[in-house]
């Protein structure tokens, strides 16, 4: 890789300022190997993207840091402790979702935090937040079905801002979002990143998306899902949306990321 | 028309003939009634028809209702018919409901009891509610027993079943924000599968209805089985019809009162949508 966009890391990278550390996590379905050896840790506060073809196993390893899926061997630790579930930590937005169809966006957005029992009041209060936040103000009081598949994950995304996790782990968050909403729904994660200066994990299979949103991109490769490449896109993100989708670095980036999966194309 | 158009349908216009079909588009449950009020009148030119000496017409049958209203036999067959069937439907429904979600949620108990079910349910109960007059006599405990015996293996199947395709991703998500498993199962399993589980109450209640008449028919004639059976016997056609119309008609209303139950307190989603 010549480009200076593209770089290999280190071999031995610091790994002082870590959040999330993947210690040789490997998963095997039955007679599938879904994922082998996997070394990764992902800088605090920053937005690292797994990316790769489908069958990579990105799900996968984002649902074992999750603590939702078990790893067959290989170890996770977020905050130098060792991850054996879900825990406080780490909050999760779905791909299809999530949400509970009988309660309003009110409640599905405060919903963390009535699992850990915080009074309604307070619930209330933070929930709001984040409402205003992912800007659903005045939808309050919907149900899901009264919302398009880019609100439903607006809710998702203040569900999960509201129980205050260090990082946030996103499975293919706006897959299931129509273009147009996607591209406004992606500057607005750049702005929440900003202002709410956590650690992000996100799952994507749009070379695109990948480039616009992340600050390290990890390529993965299938069967079994390897690390193949990581990629630090150096984007200036103090120019507008549409100055960074015309900048010749984000262009080739997403040209040169596109040469490395090209292959895996049927 | 164009005012119509813009204040929506709140405000009445002038014209009588828009308030009806208005009145229409406001209260949907009016078409109900339209549809009851079509076949209570196809039901009386039927009855008007000579074919039957044994088919009244709905106002003879309504005439004969009311009748029996008045004289009492209608509510002493109604307090003899509905202790079985309260005390047979509550117990199906709290039973059932608390073994199907376990049986959704346990492995175990799915193979202790499911088998049990699925045969129950196979089963032609009528055929046993004779079985359980030799056991249990002919008394209050024979008749509940008939009801739960037809109410209590849908209810648990479809509990069951409701569970047991409980959204994966709404589970993971409660797992996700560290639910315990009591949360999991009272504020996820529950209420996402409480319509398939109150789909299994309609099914039991409505069965519950022809457990009690089966009993009433086949043990010994009480109740509304027995007003039925009288009046047949009697030749009192338009009193029987009564009768039986009757307990349809409680049969249903019970069915709608849990629906309403269900989308007040379980799913409000469902409300007005």
């Amino acid at each position: 890789m010549s480009q200076a966009a593209l770089r290999q890391p280190p071999a031995t990278e610091a790994t002082n300022d870590a959040i999330v550390e993947v210690r040789g996590v490997s998963k095997i379905y039955g007679d599938v190997e879904a994922l082998r050896n996997i070394e990764l840790s992902f800088a605090r506060g920053k937005l690292t993207t797994l990316l790769g073809p489908s069958g990579c196993g990105k799900t996968t390893l984002l649902k074992i840091i999750a603590g939702l899926v078990p790893a067959t061997s290989g170890e996770i630790r977020v905050n130098d402790r060792v991850v054996t579930g879900p825990g406080p930590e780490r909050a999760f937005v779905f791909q299809d979702f999530a949400l509970m169809p009988w309660a309003t966006v009110m409640r599905n957005v405060g919903f963390g935090l009535e699992l850990r029992g915080v009074r309604e009041a307070e619930r209330k209060r933070v929930a709001q937040h984040y409402i205003d936040q992912v800007g659903l103000s005045g939808f309050e009081n919907k149900y899901p079905h009264e919302l398009s598949g880019g609100m439903k994950q607006r809710v998702g995304i203040a569900r999960a801002f509201a129980v205050d996790a260090d990082v946030l782990l996103m499975d293919e968050p706006f897959s299931a979002v129509d273009e147009q909403n996607r591209r406004k729904f992606q500057e607005d994660l750049l702005k929440l990143v900003e202002i709410e200066k956590k650690t992000f994990l996100f799952v994507t299979h749009s070379i695109e998306e990948a480039v616009y949103v992340s600050d390290r991109i990890v390529l993965l490769s299938p069967r079994p899902g390897r690390v193949s490449q990581i990629i630090d896109p150096k984007i200036d993100r103090t120019a507008t949306p549409d100055e960074i989708r015309r900048d010749p670095g984000y262009l080739d980036t997403v040209e040169n990321i596109w040469d490395g999966l090209r292959h895996y194309a049927e | 028309m164009a005012t119509f158009a813009q204040t929506g349908n709140r405000v009445r216009p002038a014209q009588a003939g828009w308030s009806l079909a208005q009145a229409f588009r406001a209260r949907p449950g009016l078409w109900s009634l339209l549809s009851f009020a079509l076949l209570c009148g196809v039901w009386e030119i039927a009855g008007l028809w000579p074919i039957s000496y044994a088919f009244p017409t709905f106002s003879e049958t309504l005439l004969a209702f009311w009748e029996m209203v008045f004289d009492g036999s209608m509510l002493q067959a109604y307090f003899i018919t509905l202790q079985p069937l309260v005390l047979g439907v509550l117990v199906s429904a709290l039973l059932g409901v608390a073994l199907g979600i376990v049986m959704g949620l346990s492995e175990k108990a799915e193979w202790l009891l499911a088998p049990v079910f699925i045969v129950l349910q196979a089963a032609p109960m009528a055929a046993l509610v004779p079985l359980v007059t030799f056991i249990y006599g002919i008394g209050l405990t024979a008749k509940t027993l008939a009801v739960i015996m037809l109410a209590l293996p849908v209810i648990v199947l479809n509990s069951y079943k409701a569970v047991r395709h409980v959204s994966p991703s709404l589970v993971a998500m409660c797992r996700s924000f560290q639910g315990t498993r009591m949360q999991r199962i009272f504020k996820i399993v529950i209420p996402d599968a409480s319509p398939v589980i109150f789909a299994g109450l309609r099914l039991g209640v409505a069965a519950g209805f022809i457990g009690v008449m089966l009993a009433e028919l086949l043990i010994t004639p009480t109740g509304v089985g027995d007003l039925i059976t009288y009046h047949r016997s009697i030749a009192n056609y338009a009193h029987m019809y009564a009768a039986v119309a009757s307990i349809i008609a409680l049969s249903m209303l019970t069915l709608v009162g849990l629906q309403r139950f269900e989308t007040r307190f379980l799913r409000p989603e469902k409300r007005g949508a």
